[in-house]
């Protein structure tokens, strides 16, 4: 039983990173029905420029929560910046041409970024500095969990919240949901339908960045090429949740998440990432419009 | 107020309005009618900004809106009810009245407007919590309608208001089309329903595969002999 909870504390923490960047997958789904396929690399590039940050504010040798705070904001502003660019110069060009121009675009700014971060950063791994000390804090019955676990749980879940509340309960947020109805009725309420999409692609990469800063909190070891194994799973959960829908998202990356630690736990560690393939096509066979999702309505 | 000047739109190597002139007077009601494939719609979307022209202009009280974006065209007071009433299905019917005033800040505005809306269509207010896509068809149009009319516009396009609604539903939205116009809306109306759109506009043109075939009142387009045997049953 212990161990049980144990592992439900660790696949919570980890999904919660999951979710994060699949939030982003679906969102952009949602408003152009695109896969972007770089998601995971801009979660990469939000490690490194956490990275970056905590070594220029010397977060590393002497450790504070402001600090910390400091570099998960300017990740989470460069990463927007970047998500800006890509979807202004990548996507933009080729809104009117065929999606699967768009997909083999995506593609293609998946490799740059990685290629790109191997030529800045270099092909060797870093390690991301301890910005917050670790600790454990038992739970009881002989459960524990790390600060580190803490951070990323109330961080994660203050950034869903916020995202809910942005979508729910703002004029750009409603601009969002009236986009992914239908651009052509967006355009008619007088949304600026380019706009929207730039907020998405913003807000999602912003997301991103934050799941790369908290997960390196616990997996130091940064390399360009983290991004791929992360990015593919995210969209599993994307998927799994229902792509397109919010809420599904992170039910989709909590369930990815615990799956991965209890079949490492209980299976064998070598199973790590088939699980997460298993599950994409558990899910394709039995309810393919995901957990959350719905099937495509009929029009009246 | 609204000068349409041979317009020409290609869907595709599709010819889809060939040199298409049309206008619209402040306060007027004018109906465009024809059959089925024969532009209406298109000649809707590209004065939205929808779709591009290659050829022609439109002009919007005197101001060039040929190749001005779809959302700023909203705003000058331009706003479309679109065919198939694209009403956003998964809000609630309040939050497609508050998208339809988008681009407007004043708060005070706004729910006036609401009010005028409620009062329009009352069935909206009772259904207002109401997710969009559970409407009936009738209900729908009257949204997609009163959405159209959050914004404020001074011209008002109407695609298809009646299409598949029952013919006592048909008569109240052309009675509600009148009302809206005599509230100060210039109407530019695309039928099907070729007899009830005549019955109530000033003007009417005549749509044939992408060209304006005839131009007149709407009362003399009704006692035409041509237009009889086409469009109004014999």
């Amino acid at each position: 039983m212990t161990e049980f909870l144990q592992q439900l504390v660790n696949g919570v923490t980890l999904g919660l990173g999951y979710a994060l960047i699949a939030l982003g997958y679906t969102m952009v789904y949602g408003i152009l029905r695109l896969i972007n396929f770089a998601h995971g690399d801009v979660y990469m590039l939000g490690a490194f420029f956490g990275f970056y940050a905590a070594r220029l504010t010397g977060a590393a040798v002497e450790p504070n929560p402001l600090k910390a705070a400091g570099i998960l904001l300017i990740s989470m502003v460069g990463c927007g910046l970047v998500g800006f660019l890509i979807e202004r110069f990548a996507y933009k060009p080729v809104r009117k041409s065929s999606r699967l121009a768009a997909l083999i675009t995506a593609i293609g700014v998946s490799l740059l970024l990685e290629n790109g971060g191997l030529l800045l950063f270099g092909a060797d791994p870093k390690f991301f500095p301890q910005i917050v000390r670790a600790t454990n804090i038992p739970l009881g019955m002989g459960v524990t969990i790390s600060n580190q676990q803490i951070i990323i749980l109330v961080v994660s879940v203050a950034l869903m919240l916020a995202l809910r509340f942005i979508v729910l309960n703002t004029r750009a947020g409603k601009a969002m949901r009236a986009v992914s109805y239908s651009h052509t009725a967006a355009a008619l309420m007088g949304i600026s339908v380019d706009r929207i999409i730039t907020f998405t692609f913003v807000l999602g990469s912003m997301l991103a960045a934050a799941a790369g800063v908290l997960v390196a909190l616990q997996n130091p070891k940064i390399e360009p090429y983290m991004g791929i194994m992360p990015g593919l799973k995210a969209f599993v959960a994307a998927v799994l949740g229902g792509i397109g829908n919010i809420p599904g998202a992170v039910l989709g990356g909590l369930v990815m998440g615990i799956a991965e630690v209890m079949v490492v736990g209980y299976l064998s560690p070598t199973w790590r990432d088939a699980i997460a393939f298993v599950l994409l096509i558990l899910i394709l066979l039995v309810r393919p419009s995901g957990l959350l999702g719905q099937p495509p309505a009929e029009k009246v | 107020m609204l000068t349409v000047d041979s317009l020409d739109v290609y869907y595709g190597a599709v010819h889809a309005l060939k040199g298409v002139s049309l206008r619209a007077e402040a306060g007027e009601v004018v109906t465009l009618i024809g059959a089925n494939g024969a532009g209406k719609t298109t000649l809707l979307r590209s004065i939205s900004g929808l779709v591009p022209s290659r050829l022609g202009k439109v002009a919007f009280e005197g101001k060039d809106i040929t190749r001005m974006p779809p959302h700023d065209i909203v705003g000058l007071g331009i706003s479309q009810s679109p065919e198939g009433r694209m009403v956003f299905a998964n809000l609630s019917v309040v939050d497609n009245l508050e998208l339809g005033a988008y681009r407007r800040k004043d708060r005070a505005g706004i729910r006036e407007d609401y009010d005028a809306v409620y009062r329009l269509f009352p069935r909206l207010l009772e259904r207002r919590r109401q997710t969009a896509g559970t409407l009936s068809g009738g209900e729908q149009q009257m949204l997609a309608m009163g959405r159209a009319l959050m914004s404020r516009p001074r011209l008002l396009l109407l695609d298809e208001p009646s299409l598949g609604l029952a013919p006592l539903l048909v008569r109240e939205i052309f009675r509600t089309i009148l009302e809206i116009n005599r509230r100060g809306v210039t109407v530019l109306l695309v039928e099907q329903n070729a007899h009830m759109a005549l019955s109530i506009a000033g003007r009417g043109y005549v749509l044939e595969t992408g060209t304006v075939k005839l131009e007149d009142q709407a009362s003399r387009l009704l006692q035409n002999e041509d237009v009889k045997k086409a469009y109004l049953g014999g």
